[in-house]
């Protein structure tokens, strides 16, 4: 009964389609953003991102923008770090600000009521924080921390030792935390230069969704960021691609070894991206029903999970994978998506596979949008990669388009068996 | 039939639901006892569709831990109409995801997918909340993804490992001391037939809870919810949750975990505290609220100014406590030291900062900010129908009612100074209390982590 049902209504299930409106929205001050209005709840969810991120630092002074990010809420205009928490709170506002390889976010949610004092607080926290040495030094430690955590953490270890691999002399070949001793280093100095390098004007993205209008939205831009200055600093080159196939074994104590695999993959604007997108999903998706999950994990119990993915960083395209297994199978793990990869460029997929993995990809698009918060992180994301504003309408029609034709294409192009690199970190048997 | 199929898959995120001022949330019962929650949301056309059942880790027989959990796993393995692993393509092929989890009072099964695809969400978890099929094979198989589970989130973790054993310690009788995932050698030895009378005897009706959240209607639901379970026959396996109560804590305990992978050596104090019970969520208001104030920020709580601002002996500090559980609950609390500061000194440090907060109660000014934000949290909470799905049926899961769960922010505000420090003269007892410190081996000694240890997840997902 079931699968009768589950057959007629995979027949209704094409012509999916999401369409929110999206408003494109310019202050007077010339700074735009993308706008979904709800006024259903009272508050707003903003996102803006800065190109650039930790990729702008030079490398005697890695880890610094990801430093002076971490101290922006430590205390802004007249206000120190204690002063600055209490103002947020007392307004039941939230700030996050997070620095990444391609950008530094700032994720807020403020209520209608006082949302001109929460978006001060915030400006403040943006165009005049503070700084001082106590929180800066305060901050470094809590860095410094994380950084010696991460040297016994294998997923950390895994995918460091792969950056370190392929990209060579580009940022993307170390952590954007930075090292011990660089950040050891780091002066107020450093961290007042990298907020002028990084928060520009330039370079920002900005979304809103909730209870706020285009025109209330343009104002508070310009309040917002008005002040920042114009440019920031020149944004690095692509990087290069220097990862040859093999495995890379990273001795680590632990009854379990930790696998992070990958080889180059397609940019986001290549007339292909489509069909890789899909032909990912059938392959590596995290779906239970995706291919490796289905001959690693639930075939054969070597994992608790296993995914690939498509990324796409501003100067480098990937195809990667995780997933860990005990240390007596990861060899076995290792050989099946081995096969897996050559499979699927000899023999294919299935029109079947193709077509289950269509309607999971248009039919769980419009569940994204499920909420002030994911609504402004998409949006701002769509800017940064250059999607047009009518991209939410288009974009399940290209998941449609693609063919087995294009899969078969695609596979041989993308899926290279001969490229793919493994970094293990624990104590794998027989390798 | 498409275009209505299509029109309702469009997100009229802009259209018009009048703003209610809370959520609308109605409840029903079947027959068979099945207890049905709906909360509407119109803003996007998408639903949730949880189960919660009625037990939970802390309701295995002694000797079989993680069978719960095992058998969360094990459901998604297939009925007579379902084939096998073929429950999650289904809903996958409908756009849809769907998961479970396992904790020691309940065991959730939940989906989300297109509101027009209800009927059929509801029509599988109906099926398999009676129509199980296991092999040998599924089960063996399974065993091995689990065991990798536990390798993954607990063995590989020294500090999971600290706190499962710190639970172990905690709980002097009361079956909350046994992860949720199982110990190893118990999950090793775990089979089909524990599985199948484990499963016949609780997965019934009468020991569930339905909710279904987003663009619905209660008479939609109501229709649909008597259609595909309305037939379940009740079991009669179902009798009241009594555990193994805690006995009077006299002896505080203590315990060390050394482990070549740790890093940033801490000190996790964990008292035995009470939970939210049914009519009276008094005390659990008031140590949430003592949480918040005692490490719930990292630039104002009394930890983090005494610890890290006023003085350097910290990196970190935080306070934990959760009172959604049937029985006893643990108030926590963490501190990392600063590079050169032993942790026997972070600990008599912490002891000396709780002493003080003893003796001076809070800052006034520091609860209403909490107040603040427990009222802004209403709102924030709506935007995510998800999240009060959950908290409707974690709640119900674990007796409360509908009130207390409605009226839970509404004691949040309404603690008062008075209240906090009589919930921390009361629960601050190192009697009652395990104190673990999460060490790197001396050196020259060999390496005291057993990796055959195990460790304790709140909640496992499948």
């Amino acid at each position: 009964m079931i699968r009768a049902v589950f057959a007629a209504v995979l027949a209704l299930a094409l012509p999916v389609h999401a369409e929110i409106p999206i408003k494109e929205v310019t202050s007077p001050g010339g700074i735009t953003a993308w706008l979904v209005e709800d006024h259903n709840i009272p508050f707003t969810a903003l996102e803006i991102q800065f190109r650039g991120g930790t990729s702008l630092e030079a490398p005697e002074k890695r880890g610094v923008i990801n430093l002076m990010t971490a101290t922006l809420e430590e205390g802004a205009g007249e206000m120190d770090s204690r002063g600055f928490a209490e103002a947020r709170d007392a307004l039941a506002a939230s700030f996050s600000f997070d620095a990444g390889s391609d950008s530094v976010g700032v994720s807020a949610k403020f209520l209608t009521e006082n949302r001109d004092q929460a978006i001060d607080l915030l400006r403040q926290a943006l165009v005049s924080p503070r700084f001082d040495q106590d929180a800066v030094d305060r901050v470094r430690e809590q860095v410094l921390s994380n950084l010696r955590s991460n040297e016994k953490d294998p997923g950390t270890l895994a995918s460091e030792r792969f950056d370190r691999l392929a990209f060579g002399d580009h940022p993307y070949a170390s952590s954007g935390d930075g090292t011990i001793e660089t950040v050891s280093a780091l002066t107020r100095d450093d961290v007042v230069a990298a907020h002028d390098a990084a928060l520009a004007r330039d370079r920002v993205f900005v979304a809103a969704a909730g209870d706020i209008t285009a025109e209330e939205l343009g104002l508070l831009l310009d309040r917002l960021l008005g002040d920042l200055p114009a440019t920031g600093a020149p944004q690095p080159g692509d990087a290069p691609w220097l990862l040859p196939a093999g495995v890379t074994v990273v001795d680590f104590p632990s009854p379990q070894s930790t696998v992070f695999f990958g080889q180059l993959g397609i940019p986001r604007d290549d007339p292909d991206f489509f069909p890789a997108f899909v032909l990912n999903e059938v392959i590596g998706g995290g779906r239970f029903t995706a291919r490796l999950m289905s001959e690693v994990r639930e075939k054969r119990g070597l994992t608790y999970g296993i995914g690939t993915y498509i990324v796409n960083m501003d100067h480098a395209d990937m195809l990667l994978g995780q997933f860990s297994a005990s240390n007596d199978k990861v060899a076995e793990a290792i050989k099946v998506v081995q096969e897996e990869w050559g499979r699927v460029v000899s023999e294919g997929v299935t029109p079947e596979e193709l077509e289950a993995t269509k309607t999971y990809l248009t039919g769980s698009y419009p569940l994204r949008f499920d909420g002030n918060g994911p609504i402004a992180s998409i949006l701002v994301g769509m800017q940064m990669d250059g999607m047009p504003i009518d991209y939410v309408t288009t974009r399940n029609a290209k998941i449609e388009a693609v063919t087995m034709e294009d899969i078969k294409r695609v596979a041989a192009r993308i899926f290279k068996r001969e490229a793919l690199h493994f970094v293990v970190v624990g104590q794998p048997e027989g390798m | 039939m498409p275009a209505r199929c299509g029109a309702s898959l469009v997100l009229a995120l802009a259209l018009t639901v009048p703003a209610a001022a809370e959520e609308p949330v109605s409840t029903f019962a079947l027959d068979n006892g099945l207890n049905v929650v709906v909360i509407e949301d119109h803003r996007a056309p998408v639903v949730v569709q949880m189960i919660w059942y009625r037990v939970g880790a802390a309701d295995e027989p002694a000797g079989d831990s993680g069978i719960a959990h095992f058998l969360e796993h094990l459901m998604f393995k297939g009925t007579e109409k379902v084939g096998p692993n073929q429950f999650s393509g289904i809903v996958e092929a409908q756009g849809g995801d769907d998961n479970a989890f396992t904790s020691w009072d309940y065991t959730a099964y939940f989906q989300r997918i297109a509101a027009d695809r209800l009927d059929l969400v509801m029509e599988m978890e109906a099926d398999r909340m009676r129509n199980l099929r296991l092999t040998e094979e599924d089960v063996a198989t399974e065993r091995q993804v689990i065991l990798e589970e536990r390798a993954q989130r607990t063995d590989s973790e020294p500090g999971s490992l600290l706190m499962e054993q710190m639970r172990a310690a905690q709980f002097l009788n009361h079956p909350y001391g046994v992860p949720v995932i199982g110990w190893r050698h118990e999950i090793e030895a775990l089979n089909r037939d524990d599985a199948l009378s484990y499963y016949e005897r609780f997965y019934a009706p009468n020991n569930a809870t339905l909710v279904i959240a987003g663009d619905v209607t209660p008479d939609e639901v109501r229709a649909l919810a008597e259609k595909h379970y309305g037939a379940i026959k009740p079991s009669d396996g179902i009798v009241g949750r009594k555990r193994p109560q805690e006995p009077p804590q006299l002896a505080e305990r203590r315990l060390s975990l050394a482990d070549e992978r740790v890093s940033e050596p801490y000190v996790y104090r964990s008292y035995l505290a009470p939970e939210r019970d049914p009519g009276n969520q008094r005390d659990a208001a008031a140590l949430t609220v003592l949480a918040e104030l005692l490490g719930g920020n990292g630039q104002t709580s009394v930890l983090a100014r005494a610890l890290q601002f006023d003085t350097q002996t910290a990196v970190y500090t935080a306070a934990f406590y959760d009172g959604t559980s049937i029985d006893d609950a643990t108030f926590g609390l963490v501190v990392m030291p600063a590079p050169g500061v032993a942790l026997d000194k972070a600990e008599a440090e912490l002891d000396r900062v709780l002493a003080d907060f003893l003796e001076k109660g809070p800052d006034p000014a520091a609860l209403e900010r909490i107040r603040t934000q427990v009222r802004a949290g209403e709102i924030y909470a709506r935007d995510s129908v998800e999240t009060l799905a959950r908290r409707y049926g974690e709640g119900l899961s674990i007796g409360l009612t509908l009130t207390d769960i409605e009226g839970w922010d509404e004691a949040l505000a309404a603690v008062t100074e008075d209240d906090v420090m009589a919930a921390a003269r009361k629960v601050l007892d190192r009697k009652a209390a395990v104190t673990g410190w999460l060490t790197q081996p001396e050196p020259g000694v060999e390496d005291s982590a057993d990796m055959d240890a195990s460790v304790a997840t709140e909640e496992a997902q499948q």
